[in-house]
């Protein structure tokens, strides 16, 4: 368990209210009643701390405390020690979007109270209540309805407002025309004393629209959030060296021409040369190379690259705008520039619906004005029918009852929806386009010879005291419950292994030369491998591959049969992509790609007409998955690459990428089911609209029923697959949405 | 009739109660952490000794 938080947390601290520092932190594998009890108990024990508040539905852990800012990193410590990994908040918009969500529910809640009231009223109306009664009933109902209506349809009213200032036509255009013509009319008629008032129907279509609208922001602010979790795990200060002498600084600060220093276990944040002490660097996120390289003084190092054994001292040569990362940046951005804006299915309809309801409503008018000789108030009333009838309630509840729907069933299959669109999208995909490092392998070696319990637990009491894929892959392959031997006086060799003596007598591991074994029957040629030799024994060789994902071979399968185009990318040498792509067996591979090159094969088959899924977990996927039409990434891969993907899948296994795919399938057809059933019911209700015939009972009938007709339809998704969800759930691990908890030494 | 005058009141009155009541919680935070709200009651009120670690 990492036993320091490796930043500063004094930055992202912030003076609250009477003087407070407050700071907010991402407590990612919290999971029970458990974990809030022991960090609010822990943190509460310390005699400055305000407040301590843990948000188990966001993760996130609310700290104020009275005194110095510095004091952050220290109360911080209190919950790593724990044993949780934090990461600080950086969002400053959270708020905002928090009071965006309480408008919407304060509105429900109005909009509610006032159905429900006038609802009541209106049922003894229709129930045949006498004159009197009818005009009191009437005018309780407009006393209600109009401060309901007025603050309970400003988000309506708001959008509709600038779409017309925008000079086009929203859904929320007839929504709102509708609600206000149906309350003016209805209170002309109370003045008037007249029998037909729409009050229930204005308010109650407010109440299903807004549930709606409510269930839309729900679910994209839940994406957000689980996004936002993922990300925030940035470098914000860095130790350089001046003069001989450390300090440290923020990573905003450095120059080029600076010294650095790195120790192991630290991400490199600019590009540069090595002037001091080798170590080995992780440049799988870069470049999709599966095993780390050595680097001595005057190698070259990029930003992005993972330090993994010794401390080093750097060179900065360029920072920010110049490294090659930003490079991969940029080329992102251009591909997420060069793709088209997407219109969703709900948008697409109302532009084709909103000027078809307003024809249809203005025709009613002009007919029955003409039909009646100029009578204007029948005219308009059927007018104001038409519009409350046509109301797309229907399609406003539909869509995201569906989406919501879907996105539950997806966490519960370990996939996180983190675009809007990304559903719509997904449904429309023929070609998958996969990375190999990390994305149809672990990107982790296993360890793949056979040796006793015994045999490992020796050897990982030796490797624990190395960050080399390795030597953590002896660990990964440990028991449970065995014994290790501690070892002292621990020498890391960069580049060839570690030393250690147990009972006195030394023990190496690490390459054939590093543990003096001949070089005719060192096998590690043909197999990445390992040798360990204790005293005089006879060395052991430990060999390892990069297995498959659980689940690769057989998603690749049901893509296959689905009739999906699957075509495997990857930054690795030629005999290691060809021998992954015939054990999931995809015939269409291509191996020593660039970054610049995946995106260069996604551009080419989509100006063919095709629709690409992108599945990649680097760096050097991050413009490709930016270009696809829709894109996914594993929880554990770069930040840069799940701030850019679509969705993130969550555990070792790759069905769930599959699974996403045929949900939003099913998705995009139960949508599909409810706009036909919202368009039958509008065929049957627009001729009786407009012939005058939809008193409020109708209408309120009506509406009532369509909305929930499609909202069960929307909840069909879930039915009938409970049995599958039920043994899919242990599977999706949430703990793995936390990198660094994954990163944890083990043992 | 003079049923009426009276029970309308008293219904709008509750009702507004209850909107009163749920727009108050509202804004109090009580909806912000929903599944924390449901843990929480597992939770034991008086101070304890730490117990071990977390178990994952």
């Amino acid at each position: 368990m990492s036993d320091a938080i490796g930043i500063d947390l004094a930055p992202y601290a912030s003076q609250g209210e009477n003087g407070e520092m407050q700071i907010e932190l991402i407590v990612p594998s919290v999971h029970c009643a458990g974990c809030i009890g022991r960090i609010e108990r822990k943190l509460q024990a310390e005699p400055d701390i305000v407040r301590a508040r843990l948000n188990l539905g966001s993760k996130r852990l609310v700290l104020a405390w009275k005194g110095d800012r510095t004091r952050a990193s220290e109360l911080a410590q209190q919950v790593v020690a724990l044993g949780y990994d934090i990461h600080p908040v950086n969002d400053l918009t959270a708020e905002d979007k928090d009071a965006t969500g309480k408008t919407l529910l304060r509105a429900i809640a109005v909009a509610g109270f006032a159905a429900g009231n006038i609802m009541l009223l209106s049922v003894s109306i229709w129930s045949g209540a006498d004159e009197t009664t009818r005009i009191l009933f009437h005018w309780i109902s407009a006393l209600i309805a109009l401060p309901a209506v007025l603050y309970a349809g400003r988000p309506f009213f708001r959008s509709a407002f600038r779409a017309l200032l925008a000079k086009s036509l929203n859904m929320d255009v007839p929504i709102s025309l509708a609600v206000l013509l149906a309350t003016g009319m209805s209170l002309y008629e109370t003045l008037q004393g007249g029998t037909h008032t729409y009050f229930d129907a204005a308010v109650t279509l407010l109440l299903f629209l807004l549930v709606g609208r409510y269930l839309d922001f729900r679910m994209r602010a839940r994406a957000r959030a689980v996004a936002g979790n993922l990300l925030n795990i940035d470098i914000k200060s860095v130790t350089i060296l001046v003069d001989g002498k450390e300090s440290v600084v923020g990573v905003a600060d450095v120059v080029p021409g600076m010294e650095i220093r790195l120790v192991a276990g630290d991400q490199v944040p600019f590009d540069g040369k090595i002037t001091a002490g080798s170590s080995e660097f992780d440049r799988a996120l870069l470049t999709g190379e599966s095993m780390p390289e050595l680097l001595a003084p005057g190698a070259t190092i990029h930003a992005g690259t993972i330090n993994l054994s010794g401390p080093v001292t750097m060179l900065v040569k360029a920072v920010g705008k110049d490294t090659v990362l930003a490079e991969i940046v940029r080329l992102m951005e251009d591909a997420e520039q060069g793709r088209a804006k997407y219109v969703r299915i709900a948008d697409r309809a109302a532009q084709i619906y909103a000027p078809l309801v307003h024809l249809v409503a203005v025709l009613t008018f002009a007919g029955w004005m003409w039909v009646t000789g100029g009578d204007w108030h029948t005219a308009l009333l059927a007018a104001t029918a038409v519009l409350i009838i046509t109301c797309p309630c229907a399609l406003g509840l539909a869509v995201p009852a569906v989406h919501v729907a879907a996105c539950g069933r997806m966490l519960n299959k370990g996939v996180l929806v983190r675009e809007g669109a990304g559903l719509e999208k997904l449904s429309e995909i023929d070609t998958v386009i996969f990375d190999k490092t990390g994305t149809l392998t672990l990107g982790t070696p296993n360890l793949v010879s056979s040796h006793s319990p015994d045999e490992v637990a020796n050897v990982a009491g030796l490797a624990r005291n190395s960050r080399h894929p390795l030597s953590r892959a002896i660990c990964a392959a440990l028991a449970d419950g065995a014994s290790i031997p501690e070892y002292d006086s621990i020498v890391d060799a960069p580049g060839q292994g570690l030393e250690g003596r147990l009972e006195g007598i030394v023990a190496r591991l690490g390459n054939a030369e590093w543990c003096g074994v001949p070089v005719e029957i060192d096998e590690s040629e043909t197999r990445t491998g390992l040798w360990f030799r204790r005293g005089d024994d006879a060395p052991v060789h430990f060999a390892f591959e990069d297995s498959l994902r659980v689940g690769a071979k057989e998603a690749i399968v049901e893509f296959q049969s689905a009739g999906i185009d699957c075509i495997l990318l990857s930054g690795d040498r030629d005999n290691v992509v060809e021998s992954i792509a015939q054990a999931v067996g995809i015939s269409k591979w291509q191996a020593r790609c660039l970054p610049a090159d995946k995106v260069a094969r996604v551009k080419s088959l989509q100006d063919a007409g095709h629709k690409v899924f992108m599945v990649g977990d680097g760096i050097n996927d991050a413009p490709a998955l930016a270009a696809a039409h829709t894109s996914i990434s594993p929880g554990k891969a770069a930040d840069i690459s799940r701030a850019t993907a679509g969705f993130i899948f969550l555990g070792a296994r790759l069905d769930p990428v599959f699974d996403a795919f045929e949900t939003a399938t099913r998705a995009a057809s139960l949508v599909r089911q409810n706009f036909a059933l919202a368009i039958a019911y509008n065929l049957i209700a627009i001729p009786v609209a407009i012939a005058g015939l939809a008193t409020p009972l109708v209408a309120a009938i009506a509406m009532s029923s369509s909305s929930i007709l499609v909202t069960l339809n929307a909840l069909r998704i879930g039915v009938g697959r409970r049995q599958t969800l039920k043994s899919d759930a242990s599977r999706s691990a949430p703990s793995v949405l936390n990198r660094s908890s994954t990163m944890v030494e083990p043992g | 009739m003079t049923n009426l005058l009276l029970l309308i009141p008293a219904a709008l009155f509750l009702g507004l109660l209850g909107l009163g009541a749920y727009l108050w919680a509202l804004k109090s935070g009580q909806f912000d952490d929903m599944e924390g709200a449901a843990a929480r009651i597992l939770l034991d009120d008086e101070e304890t000794e730490e117990e071990d670690g977390p178990e994952d």
